[in-house]
């Protein structure tokens, strides 16, 4: 049923992208400030200079903020997965369960044991032991990202398990393929390093300000260095593997690959889009096609992004819709009979099984598993359906890509201003340093939004889309609790940002020696 | 008995001196609040335990969903 032109599933839908996103702002900053703060720590350790104490105490308050107000925001997401997303939740089980119970065992304990260490530590415990407690902290807070982003990774690129048709639930059969997937491993690195790359931003952008006001010149000079060494050493990783990522999408998830480029026809020797604007140019095939209305390429440049070869085939939607035998892609059509033949045959078992006729059991059961594969493709007639949304995909990736440039060449020009000139007189840099925080939050959020609006419809790659994953409940009370958690969520943000502003303000009034 | 002392004090005396932490604590109480005891207990029952007392059941029931005309 409709309410307001949406249906449950797209009501669903639009409330874990908003309690995700919303997520995702705390998460990041976590992440890289543990180990930002890990290392001042260690400078202060070390030197024993009480400069890298104040340093220190600043940015762990600024990072404690940020940890106090994210803290269990991620856990709403899994009473969504109950409610809201039953079928999916009881066909995914054991994957989840495992790397979720691990969390929950290792990570958070791990965290929240040695974070009040770390905040009560000062003058009560050994500066080693605190030092100790400030790493651990930083580790066990991105070994609770690993899991979950383990977890992300399987639903991409489902490997590691085997679906029992008699219980509907996936079974692992091998952990460590789970875990160490390509698309985990590269998940896991890349989210981590852009992480960092936003936290090194918040520092330097902090720092920037005290410098535009003048004040905490040394101590935000020494910040800014740290923030600007750490988010290089970062980017390059980022970048790194995110080149990894595109060739992992490009084998797993073509389509995403093609929506990625808004690369409608395949092509050997194809071009990357650097630049573009896209326009709807409806067809009665697809009344959601769209073509560039302008572009600026390099030749050969997403063949070899894709394959590490500049003459490789890179598939366009067509291309994946209507299949190739000549590049050995099975068209959507095809897909779509296989999967519905895989939906018949695993109601035909139920019913053979009831009825304890195991022969036909046996017989439905091989039809099952010759086109498990893409059991997905069956709740679909129209295989326009299983395209996803080609212009947020593109615009996603190419400001997420282009802002990530600008990080880097940002870290480059701050290093070198801040050892060959002096960055206190480059205000310019310094209002461009403070203005980019806000583009590393959009950036982060385009790179989640390439990964999950790129993969539909699917919420297991290939194996169950969102419309069967959902739960048969009411629209409306998914609107219900959409309207809070976009309430709660705001207030907890105007909360961070009003502390963490009040906190920045009274360090700067601070004299320095 | 010491050792366990020690630790408590070493935490009771962290939270009385802490200044931002106080209020920060404060914003998670009412937050974990909200999220166990309101969101958790009104609005998000677990669909499939809630409906059915054994596993048989909600793997059919899935099932059912999976193999139904969408």
């Amino acid at each position: 049923m409709d309410t307001f032109g949406l249906t449950v599933v797209e009501w669903s839908r639009a409330q874990f992208a908003l309690t995700a996103m919303y997520h995702w702002i705390f998460v990041p900053l976590t992440l890289g400030t543990s180990f930002i703060v890990a290392i001042m720590m260690t400078i202060y350790v070390k030197t024993g200079k009480e400069i890298w104490k104040n340093i220190t105490k600043f940015w762990m308050t600024l990072f404690g903020i940020n940890f106090a107000i994210g803290v269990a925001t991620g856990i709403i997401l899994e009473f969504e997965f109950g409610t809201n997303w039953s079928n999916y939740s009881w066909f995914v089980g054991d994957i989840f369960g495992a790397p979720l119970a691990i969390e929950g065992i290792m990570a958070f304990f791990m965290e929240s044991t040695f974070i009040e260490i770390l905040f009560f530590g000062w003058g009560r415990v050994s500066k080693k032991f605190h030092l100790l407690s400030a790493w651990l902290v930083a580790i066990g807070s991105n070994l609770s990202a690993l899991w979950i982003l383990v977890a992300n990774a399987w639903m991409q690129n489902p490997v590691g398990t085997v679906f029992n048709p008699d219980t509907a639930r996936n079974e692992m059969t091998n952990f460590w393929d789970v875990l160490f997937s390509p698309t985990a491993v590269n998940k896991f690195l890349h989210t981590i390093s852009s992480a960092y790359v936003l936290s090194a931003i918040f520092v330097i952008g902090v720092s920037a300000w005290f410098l535009l006001k003048n004040r905490r010149i040394v101590f935000a000079k020494k910040s800014m260095l740290i923030g600007a060494v750490f988010g290089l050493i970062s980017a390059f990783y980022m970048f790194a593997t995110g080149d990894e990522s595109a060739r992992r999408v490009f084998n797993d998830q073509p389509m995403k690959f093609a929506a990625m480029e808004g690369l409608y026809d395949g092509e050997k020797n194809a071009p990357l889009v650097v630049i573009g604007l896209m326009k709807k140019v409806p067809t009665p095939e697809n009344p959601k096609m769209n073509e560039f209305a302008f572009k600026i390429e390099i030749p050969n440049m997403l063949s070899y992004m894709a394959a590490l070869d500049p003459n490789a085939f890179v598939p366009g939607v067509r291309d994946l819709v209507h299949g190739s035998e000549e590049h050995g892609i099975v068209s959507y059509y095809e897909r779509i009979r296989m999967g519905k033949l895989a939906i018949k045959a695993l109601s035909d078992y139920k019913l053979a099984k009831e009825i304890a006729s195991e022969h036909e059991a046996q017989k439905h059961l091989s039809v099952f598993n010759q086109n498990y594969k893409y059991f997905g493709y069956g709740y679909y007639n129209d295989p326009h359906h299983l395209i996803p949304n080609v212009p947020l995909v593109f615009y996603s990736f190419h400001i997420m890509v282009g802002l990530g440039t600008h990080f880097l060449i940002l870290f480059i020009v701050v290093l070198f201003f801040l050892f060959k000139r002096d960055i206190v007189k480059a205000r310019w840099l310094n209002y461009v340093s403070l203005l980019t925080i806000p583009l590393a939050y959009i950036a982060s959020q385009a790179g989640w939004m390439v990964a999950e609006f790129g993969r539909q419809p699917w919420v297991v790659q290939d194996l169950m889309p969102t419309l069967s994953a959902v739960s048969n409940i009411e629209s409306k009370s998914v609107i219900v609790t959409f309207v809070m958690f976009a309430i709660v969520f705001t207030v907890l943000l105007i909360a961070e940002i009003k502390i963490m502003l009040s906190q920045i303000v009274k360090e700067s009034k601070v004299e320095e020696d | 008995m010491l050792l366990i002392r020690r630790i408590l004090n070493f935490y009771i005396d962290g939270f009385k001196s802490m200044t931002v932490g106080k209020r920060l604590w404060i914003i998670i109480l009412i937050k974990l609040f909200i999220i166990f005891f309101v969101l958790r207990l009104f609005f998000f029952p677990d669909i499939l335990k809630s409906k059915f007392d054994t596993d048989k059941e909600r793997g059919d029931y899935v099932i059912e969903q999976l193999t139904k005309e969408k």
